[in-house]
């Protein structure tokens, strides 16, 4: 995977101190002084001129200790645990932001070494308030790593144990907890690197340094967009999602309660993680079976909504279209964005919101979903709506605020009442005693079944995008998808590059199905026309697209774009398992293409649940009357100035 | 403001503007060569060879470079900058009108402490006299193509922003904190560009040095450390003040001229420096001895080391910009172990276990400030050991 994907470059707004500071390799690896010889423990090896000494000593199998470090970060150099000694050089060098330049002698675990290192991590477990036992990230936490790897047996320079800080618990998301902040400001470099926002910053000096936000504020009320990126990012338990399971089993333990849960396709493509599975390790038909041993009454797959999303989006998509195309209407607001990243709804809200208009009404697939199990479901098994609890899997932390979203109550009640992350479910089965991988597979519950390929393919960046071109290229070419694309692949779509951009020429146009014919009366407008879209992950890169589409450039001829808020999309998403890197990310999403193309059915519109739920329920159609009302939505100009 | 004049080459009577004057007829090259032949190296404190760092931003490859004049002056016991700006502030600005034509920048910014506030106005109004005498501005000297203006920028406070590469952090806008080296300012500075930073006083030297010819200014002082240097004296002496020495001055004889015979310790380079005890007042004031980037605080007999240690690990606990473990959490652990030695609490081991964090902190901070910040807390535990563990168990 190329470096510049999972990296944001040319960043605007980070501080030098916080963005890469390359020394750029020579682009032809082969030129004269192109590669510079390094030594490392005595072993020998040429790197590419400007490989950090980190880099070079993975290169060669020496495991170097580090913290501040991050696989999707640009190098900080400020905790110092990585520090090695370079010939002729007084001072430690901290090799993680270290680029070699000419040749170098380095020795990794020299006394100086080792005693600097032990040093340092005394240091950080004496700021650190350290409460293992109670604390989410206990055996998954860096911190403790380093001091079981250093060697640490007491707290040579003491301990910390009084609180400074108040837990900040304002965000539906995020929970800041700064006792157990060690400084290492990944969070902030994600913030204002990764994702653009910059909710995050250092403030103080010397021994009074923290994180704060803008005034100190709550998290909940600053422009924070709830990705939890920071989360994924946090080596120790000081950034937590906020945890809603001790509810959850609540629900759960109370006959009178109906308790579904929908399950979104990127988790089963990383719980395994939290069971020691390899990255990318599918858990499907296991999962299902655990969580009806957690006692779930029903177990949904999202991937029904998501479907459903793809048909009310994609309807829109081309109403949009036929009242720019056909009725000359400038107010048709183009490019159409997607709207199923919560992250991403609220950095626009925030950051662009004269572009609201843009976002699709639709809602999301969790949002689709708790409003249709709260009316059609309620009504096919002749529940009381107030008796059923809706539970959504997300990979996502941003879910749990949007389904406190104020306008979330459509069908007249709270649509979703909890956002559940990966994390916090693996957490479930664990004290369940339920031991996943070994599970037998069972399928989703009835009556919405199992999803389509296209469904699936939401979890990861360019997901949304393909699944809406495959139905939008049959419904208006009324052609077979797999005659454009090798087994309905769409490949261009597909990948980490932060930002794609495609150009589909429709050469023919096919009768209009029955389906949208209350919309259209033929295709024949967009015939020879060519349908440009384009995708975005991470919300630097959205912005990237967002400033282009304001200059009036390439992005604002768009028709469609995808926008995910969160970097690889919902399997980088903050609520899934750490540790998270390109690697990781990747493997994932090959999880989730496998499951694509296990499907007989990988197209929505073919979907026979969602046709089910048209012709009994929402009776007109796509974008129909009880659609508007319950699968679409509105949103908020927040603005991005905080008083 | 009391200023002692010995064989000076600051404060000596001279030419106004002799050294642009002659830089102006100098190639580019032959300024720099001149200066790296002075054996001028730099007086902020880390002492590193002026010419060589010119030679670098002259080979940078950019259209724009940038002179820095660091007047930030921060360490304690500093404010020889302070003098050199309010009485000589022509000889500063013509060396960084040197500087600009020998690396190639057009742009100088004087980034001033904020406390200095007051010589603000001062700076600005020979700013603009000079620009009037063609000394600064457009075709300096008459001389096509040499432009170069100055502008002043205010800091606002840390001491952190002495440091070169946080001072540029600061210029840009940001919180002043150090930056990964390599790469470094003369190759990507401010704004990215090649910038070089360099101390008030060292850039009236370098003016002097194209002025006076490399050799004359080689002359003075032991050849690791040519030329004199500025001394602020401060502390338990008779006559404190700014002092022009040559370098290579012992600590002995530079009390003898400021009156502080009796002393029982000199604190050399401030904060951050060394805490020379009596017996090795025979030291020499060189970049290869005990080096100062001009602070020299005197302690009487009567001073309890203790507490100048406390004093100075307070000011780094608050200082240190808070980025690295070592410097943020170690300044703070060494204070804490101040408190228990002043209580009468600390034991050997611990004591033990302090002075190997300090060397762990001189090794492992990221930038010179928490590398030498632990400098004047082991010097004196190692010089004073007696008198601070008079107090245990006691
Ligand atoms: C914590 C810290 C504070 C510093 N403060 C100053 C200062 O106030 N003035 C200064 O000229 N150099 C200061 N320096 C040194 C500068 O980083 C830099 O080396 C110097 O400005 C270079 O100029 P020179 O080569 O002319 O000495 C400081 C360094 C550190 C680490
Ligand atoms: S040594 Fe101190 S001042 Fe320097 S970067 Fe580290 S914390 Fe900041």
């Amino acid at each position: 995977m190329n470096t510049e994907s999972r990296m944001n470059p040319d960043t605007s707004r980070a501080p030098v101190s916080q963005k890469p500071q390359v020394v750029n390799a020579r682009a032809d690896e082969n030129a004269v002084g192109a590669q510079v010889r390094v030594s490392i423990d005595g072993q020998e090896i040429k790197v590419p001129l400007g490989t950090t000494i980190l880099d070079a000593a993975k290169r060669l199998g020496v495991h170097i200790p580090t913290l501040c470090h991050h696989a999707d970060l640009c190098s900080a150099g400020l905790c110092r645990v990585c520090v090695v000694e370079v010939e002729g050089q007084r001072a430690l060098q901290a090799s993680c932001a270290y680029p070699i330049t000419s040749p170098l002698t380095i020795k990794t675990h020299t006394r100086k070494v080792r005693n600097a290192r032990r040093h340092i991590v005394d240091l950080m477990l004496s700021e650190h308030v350290g409460e293992c036992y109670t604390c989410s990230r206990s055996n998954n936490c860096e911190l403790q790593s380093l001091a079981k790897e250093m060697g640490v047996v007491n707290f040579r320079f003491g301990q910390r144990t009084e609180r400074r800080h108040q837990t900040d618990t304002s965000s539906h998301s995020v929970v800041r907890n700064m006792d157990k902040c060690v400084l290492c400001r990944r969070c902030v470099r994600t913030c204002i690197d990764l994702q653009e926002v910059g909710v995050l910053e250092a403030c103080h000096r010397g021994s009074e340094t923290t994180i704060e936000t803008f005034r100190d504020k709550p998290l909940g009320e600053v422009v924070c967009i709830n990705c939890g990126q920071c989360i994924n990012r946090c080596p120790t338990g000081a950034l937590r999602a906020n945890d809603p399971t001790e509810e959850i089993w609540r629900h759960i333990d109370n006959p009178g309660k109906h308790v579904v849960i929908q399950t979104a396709p990127a988790p089963r493509a990383a719980i395994g993680e939290c069971f020691g599975c390899a990255p990318g390790t599918p858990m499907t038909f296991e999962m299902n079976s655990a969580l009806r041993l957690c006692g779930f009454d029903k177990v949904f797959d999202t991937n029904f909504t998501a479907d459903l999303t793809i048909l009310e989006e994609g309807t829109e998509l081309l109403l949009r279209l036929h009242r720019a195309l056909v009725q000359g209407d400038r107010e048709a607001a183009l490019p159409q964005f997607t709207s199923c990243s919560p992250g991403w709804v609220k950095y626009l809200e925030h950051f662009y919101p004269d572009y609201i208009p843009n976002l699709s009404s639709a809602k999301s697939p969790q949002q689709m979903f708790g409003a249709v199990i709260k009316t059609y479901y309620a009504q096919l098994h002749e529940l009381d709506p107030k008796d059923i609890v809706t539970v959504a899997l997300m990979p996502c932390s941003a879910k749990k605020f949007e389904c406190n979203r104020p306008e979330m109550v459509d069908s007249g009640f709270k649509d979703v009442d909890y956002g559940l992350t990966t994390r916090e479910l693996a957490q479930m089965f664990k004290e369940a005693g339920i031991d996943l991988p070994n599970l037998p597979h069972s399928d989703f519950d009835d009556p919405f079944g199992s999803a389509t390929g296209s469904g699936v393919i939401f979890g990861a960046t360019g997901g949304v995008m393909e699944a809406a071109l495959r139905t939008v290229i049959e419904v208006v070419c009324g052609v077979q998808v797999e005659n454009l694309f090798d087994h309905a692949d769409i490949i261009p779509v597909r990948g980490f590059d932060g930002i794609r951009y495609v150009e589909l020429p429709i050469r023919e146009v096919g009768p209009v199905i029955p389906m949208f014919k209350h919309l259209v009366g033929d295709w024949d407008w967009l015939k020879g026309a060519t349908l440009k879209v384009a995708v975005a992950h991470g919300t630097a890169n959205a912005k990237k697209v967002m400033d282009d589409i304001k200059a009036g450039g390439r992005f604002s001829e768009c028709h469609f774009i995808e926008f995910m808020g969160c970097p690889g999309g919902c399997i980088g998403g903050g609520g899934q398992p750490i540790p998270t890197s390109p690697e990781i990310r990747a493997a994932r999403a090959k999880a989730i293409y496998g499951e694509d193309r296990s499907y007989k059915i990988r197209k929505s519109h073919e979907n026979p649940a969602v046709l089910e739920l048209y012709e009994k329920f929402l009776k007109e159609g796509p974008c129909g009357h009880l659609s508007h009302k319950l699968l679409h939505t509105h949103y908020t100009a927040r603005g991005a100035f905080m008083a | 403001m009391s200023l002692k004049d010995h064989s000076s080459i600051l404060f000596r009577e001279s030419r106004p503007d002799e050294g642009l004057r002659k830089a102006v007829g100098m190639k580019r090259v032959d300024i720099i060569t001149a200066v790296r032949e002075s054996g001028l190296k730099g007086r902020g404190g880390a002492g590193f060879p002026t010419g060589v760092k010119w030679n670098f931003a002259a080979l940078a490859q950019d259209t724009v470079k940038y002179v820095v004049c660091n007047a930030d002056e921060g360490e304690p016991g500093t404010f020889k900058d302070r003098v050199l700006l309010s009485e000589k502030a022509d000889l500063v600005l013509e060396g960084m009108a040197i500087a600009g034509r020998a690396i190639g920048a057009r742009e100088g910014i004087i980034y001033l402490r904020g406390e200095y506030d007051f010589m603000r106005r001062h700076l600005e109004q020979v700013i603009a006299s000079r620009e009037a005498a063609h000394l600064l501005g457009e075709s300096i000297l008459g001389l096509d193509g040499f432009d170069f203006t100055v502008r002043v920028h205010m800091g606002a406070g840390a001491y952190v922003c002495g440091e070169e590469t946080a001072l540029i952090e600061s210029l840009e806008g940001h919180r002043g904190e150090p930056r990964n080296r390599p790469p470094f300012p003369v190759n990507t500075g401010y704004l990215g560009h090649p910038t070089c930073v360099n101390n008030v006083e060292t850039l009236a030297l370098a003016a002097r040095v194209i002025a006076l010819g490399a050799e004359a200014f080689a002359k003075v002082g032991p050849a690791s450390s040519t030329g004199t240097k500025l001394f602020s004296v401060s502390g338990d002496c008779a006559r404190p003040g700014v002092y022009e020495f040559p370098m290579g001055i012992s600590i002995e004889d530079l009390l003898r001229e400021v009156g502080g015979e009796e002393a029982k310790a000199v604190q050399v380079g401030g904060a951050s420096g060394t805490c020379v005890p009596r017996k090795a007042f025979t030291r020499r004031l060189a970049f290869d001895d005990a080096s100062t980037g001009g602070s020299i605080i005197v302690f009487g007999p009567g001073r309890d080391m203790l507490r100048v240690a406390r004093n100075f690990m307070e000011f780094f606990d608050e200082e240190s910009c808070g980025q690295c473990t070592p410097c943020r959490s170690g300044n703070r652990v060494l204070l804490e172990g101040i408190g228990k030695l002043e209580q009468g609490c600390c034991s050997l081991s611990h004591l033990q276990e302090l002075q190997a964090l300090g060397e762990t902190m001189q090794l492992a901070s990221k930038c010179g400030l928490g590398q030498s910040s632990p400098n004047a807390f082991l010097s004196i535990v190692e010089h004073f050991k007696d008198e601070i563990l008079a107090r245990q168990g006691a």
